[in-house]
């Protein structure tokens, strides 16, 4: 509607220009009208992302003011860069993002590795046993993490746990795991490798499945062992899937898990050195300490290094198969 | 001799396996164990993967005032059925209308949509967007609009889409069909495999959800399974500081059977779906592959 409006008083400042620009008015509304049914159709969702992921956009601007829920986005004061100065001025934002990016490949990597070798050895197990295999290692797929947290409360809980208790008919002193930040990183990689490794082994097995059987036919003519076959043929077939997939994760190194990150530790705060990532941060500034342009700025930094991160992953990808690349 | 060796790496695999689904299921029977032994032998033995002494006194408390418990599902399941519903309608009409290579705005609109799983304005924006201007804070809407519509899962639904033949869509614009009877009546039963995919991805999103509960639920009637057990893990005075559970039980606080309880909560609230769930598994395989990314 403002588009024509200025459209219309730009024409009237110009006349000689008036002709082309009006045919091309027209003939755009004509197209517009063929079209107008699908445009419908994709209506509600793009209000929906509109409202949802446009306007939020704007909310950004919190991250360069001191935030006051009565003031309101626009009446709060603007602090410039202070959010930022003070979050880089401290150690905080230096442990977030080691932790996010160092945990993230931590993940990536053991799980790659782990389900790429059970996927393969799945492949030699008959039939029904493999779908019983399958099942058993997809169960914590349905889980939430909050009902994984009270697993591995079940496990660690101080006084009563398992490990505690079995630490101690073993002679050892019991530990306190929820105050202990060095035995972390191994907790948190262990639950993450417990709650994913069904789902990652069957998205390889899928891709074994897909595999050329002939392939392995002729190599067992010519005598090749499985050992041989596996090596020689499953994993350079998989390779081209495996480095895509792991250079677009890259993609996404930045985001953490929030759900692992807070329930697992039970939100300990003598576990944050070794446990908080960026996600956990934002959250608890924004609900716990109330410091909204700090969580808004830290917010910011993760989603703008993000976008940078998808982005030279994308790159990096099209260059080696564009057949492969996001877009 | 090579096929003794055969033989013995193929029981080596299948004991590597039957170890490792011991590891996965295992942790699931400690819980379910912890919340059927007695109080008492739990502060003395610990938690064991066998009740030192059996009890069904945690499922007693819960179920002798199952309000809040059914509460809770009620709350699960209206987001669940409606959030899947919603989203699962609209994922297939945004689909639908950028698989049509025919449409003129087809780039721009798959860009508008893409662009949001690329960058977002973070979680204090929509924070602030939901409470101070949506005014959704306790509402159930505050639960089913965040994650009502997600970019992945249109290009998923785009991907089986564009697999449809166009000369099925021109002939029935031949016949006089419009748009919105040509997507209702055909594209729709012809989607049928992927938005039952999407549909079953759609509804465990959403049964499984806590994070938008942490964030806008307070009253304790609108209170989701997920969000229930959150609170519950935090602390075991949500259920002795509400007053429901102490004063229709009217219990003896000290001899609340704590433990226990918290374990058979569990339980309760993710058991039941733990058995639905694994009837669905390829599903949740075929979801990724059910279309490829680009299309």
């Amino acid at each position: 509607m403002s588009d024509k409006v200025s459209l219309a008083a730009k024409t009237s400042q110009a006349p000689a220009e008036a002709k082309p620009r009006k045919s091309w008015l027209a003939r755009e509304l004509r197209h517009f009208r063929n079209n107008r049914e699908l445009f419908l159709l994709s209506l509600p969702g793009i209000l929906y992302k509109l409202i949802f992921a446009y306007i939020p956009m704007i909310g950004i601007i919190i991250a360069f003011k001191n935030y006051r829920y009565d003031l309101g986005i626009f009446g709060s004061k603007w602090v410039g860069l202070d959010n930022f100065r003070y979050l880089f001025s401290t150690d905080t934002a230096w442990r977030i993002t080691r932790n996010t990016v160092l945990y993230n490949a931590a993940y990536i990597l053991i799980t790659l590795v782990a389900a790429l070798l059970l996927a393969v050895l799945l492949n030699e197990v008959k039939a029904k046993w493999s779908r019983f295999y399958q099942t058993a290692l997809f169960l914590p797929h349905f889980l939430s993490w909050v009902l994984v947290g009270y697993i591995a409360y079940a496990f660690l809980n101080h006084a009563d746990g398992f490990v505690n208790r079995t630490l101690m008919a073993m002679g050892f002193d019991p530990v306190s795991w929820y105050q202990n930040a060095g035995a972390w990183p191994f907790i948190l990689v262990t639950v993450h490798l417990w709650k994913v490794i069904g789902f990652n082994t069957l998205i390889y097995f899928a891709g074994i499945m897909g595999i050329n059987s002939e392939y392995y036919e002729a190599a067992r003519i010519d005598g090749a062992t499985k050992r041989q076959m596996a090596l020689k043929i499953t994993v350079p077939l998989l390779s081209p899937l495996i480095v895509i997939l792991l250079i677009l994760s890259i993609g996404s190194m930045f985001r953490g898990d929030f759900g692992l990150h807070y329930f697992i530790p039970n939100n300990s705060g003598f576990l944050y050195g070794s446990t908080d990532i960026i996600d956990t941060y934002v959250y608890r500034a924004l609900r716990e300490v109330g410091n909204v342009g700090m969580s808004a700025a830290t917010g910011l930094y993760q989603s703008v290094v993000g976008l940078i991160l998808v982005l030279s992953a994308n790159a990096i990808v099209k260059k080696i198969n564009p057949d492969h690349s996001l877009w | 001799m090579a096929r003794q060796k055969i033989e013995l790496s193929k029981v080596a695999i299948n004991l590597l396996f039957t170890l490792l689904s011991l590891a996965v299921v295992l942790p699931f029977v400690l819980v379910i164990s912890v919340s059927l032994t007695d109080e008492k032998s739990l502060t003395e033995f610990g938690y064991r993967f066998i009740p030192e002494t059996f009890s069904l006194e945690a499922y007693r408390y819960m179920l002798d005032s199952p309000e809040v418990l059914l509460r809770a599902y009620g709350v699960t399941l209206t987001i669940t059925v409606v959030g899947a519903a919603l989203g699962l309608l609209l994922t297939a009409m945004t689909a639908y209308v950028i698989s049509r290579t025919d449409y003129r705005y087809n780039r721009i609109t798959t860009f508008y949509v893409f662009f949001t799983m690329l960058f977002s304005g973070g979680l204090v924006p929509t924070y602030i967007l939901i409470t101070q201007y949506l005014h959704l804070k306790d509402s159930l809407l505050a639960l089913i609009l965040p994650i009502l519509l997600s970019p992945f899962n249109i290009m998923v639904m785009k991907g089986f889409m564009s697999k449809i033949p166009l000369e099925i869509i021109e002939s029935a614009k031949i016949d006089g069909a419009r748009e919105f009877r040509i997507f209702f009546r055909i594209v729709l039963p012809l989607s049928l495999p992927a938005l039952a995919t999407l549909g079953l991805l759609i509804s465990f999103t959403y049964w499984n959800e806590w994070f938008n509960a942490m964030l806008y639920i307070d009253d304790p009637n609108k209170v989701p399974l997920q969000l229930l057990l959150v609170r519950t893990l935090n602390s075991i005075e949500f259920l002795t500081s509400n007053s429901e559970f102490t004063q229709q039980l009217g219990i003896d606080l000290s001899a609340f059977p704590n433990n226990s309880a918290r374990m058979a909560i569990a339980v309760l609230a993710g058991g039941p779906m733990l058995v639905i769930f694994p009837f669905f598994q390829r599903f949740f395989v075929k979801g990724l592959t059910v279309g490829s990314l680009k299309g």
